[in-house]
């Protein structure tokens, strides 16, 4: 449940998600849920031209099993407290 | 995907908040579908009335109407809330008929097809 956590916190933010088909979105993050399923708020094609079917789309669901990466913004990660929370996971508390 | 109370119906991540709006499917072989969301799942499986396919090959457009669409969850890639204020398609984009996309579709396909075959034999000259 970690990423999940980890996403919850993000929710707000801006990010690009990139699917499995090379179509990169952009987008304010609306929420999450356990299946790292995304929603998108404000969505804009980073490649609008090679995907016009795109345009009139403005809110979006994305299922998490097509997600390839998620690009956060840099001030999103907190590396020292993500690397906590991975070794208390692990030791399973 | 939980069944959320309809207060925070629309700060999570299920589907309800698109129920019986046009949306457009974005499927995992690259096909377009639009429809009315009647229903869905946990899986995003999801039922759409009055679907079509929307078929695009380059400038050219066509919709194909196909009725209810049960979808199976794993073939969904995005599920796109079709803003009905803006235009659909960028201005420069035709709508044909469904000869004549099949036509342009299969044009593409064969070159394609006719592009691979023309690399494939030219690959002794070492391209990359």
């Amino acid at each position: 449940m970690l990423f999940f956590s980890y996403f919850k916190d993000l929710v707000g933010r801006e990010v690009t998600v990139e699917l499995k088909n090379d179509l990169a979105i952009r987008g304010t993050l609306h929420s999450v849920d356990q299946y790292l399923n995304i929603k998108l708020e404000n969505t804009r094609v980073v490649d609008q031209d090679k995907y016009p079917h795109m345009l009139s789309v403005r809110n979006c669901f994305i299922r998490g099993s097509v997600v390839r990466y998620v690009q956060l913004p840099p001030d999103g990660v907190d590396v020292d407290l993500l690397h906590d929370a991975t070794r208390r996971e692990a030791r399973g508390g | 995907m939980s069944w959320a109370s309809p207060d925070d119906v629309f700060l999570s991540t299920s589907l309800a908040t698109y129920l019986d709006k046009k949306i457009l499917v974005l499927l995992r072989d690259g096909r377009k579908l639009l429809g009315l969301l009647r229903s869905f799942d946990q899986f995003a499986n999801v039922v759409l009335e009055g679907a079509c396919e929307r078929i695009i090959v380059g400038d050219l457009y066509c919709d194909i109407p196909l009725g209810l669409y049960v979808i199976r969850g794993e073939n969904v890639v995005l599920i796109g809330e079709l803003d009905l204020e803006k235009d659909e398609l960028p201005p420069h984009m035709t709508r044909v008929s469904t000869a004549e996309i099949k036509r342009a579709q299969k044009a593409e396909r064969d070159a394609t097809v006719l592009k691979g075959s023309m690399r494939k034999r030219m690959e002794f000259l070492d391209f990359d």
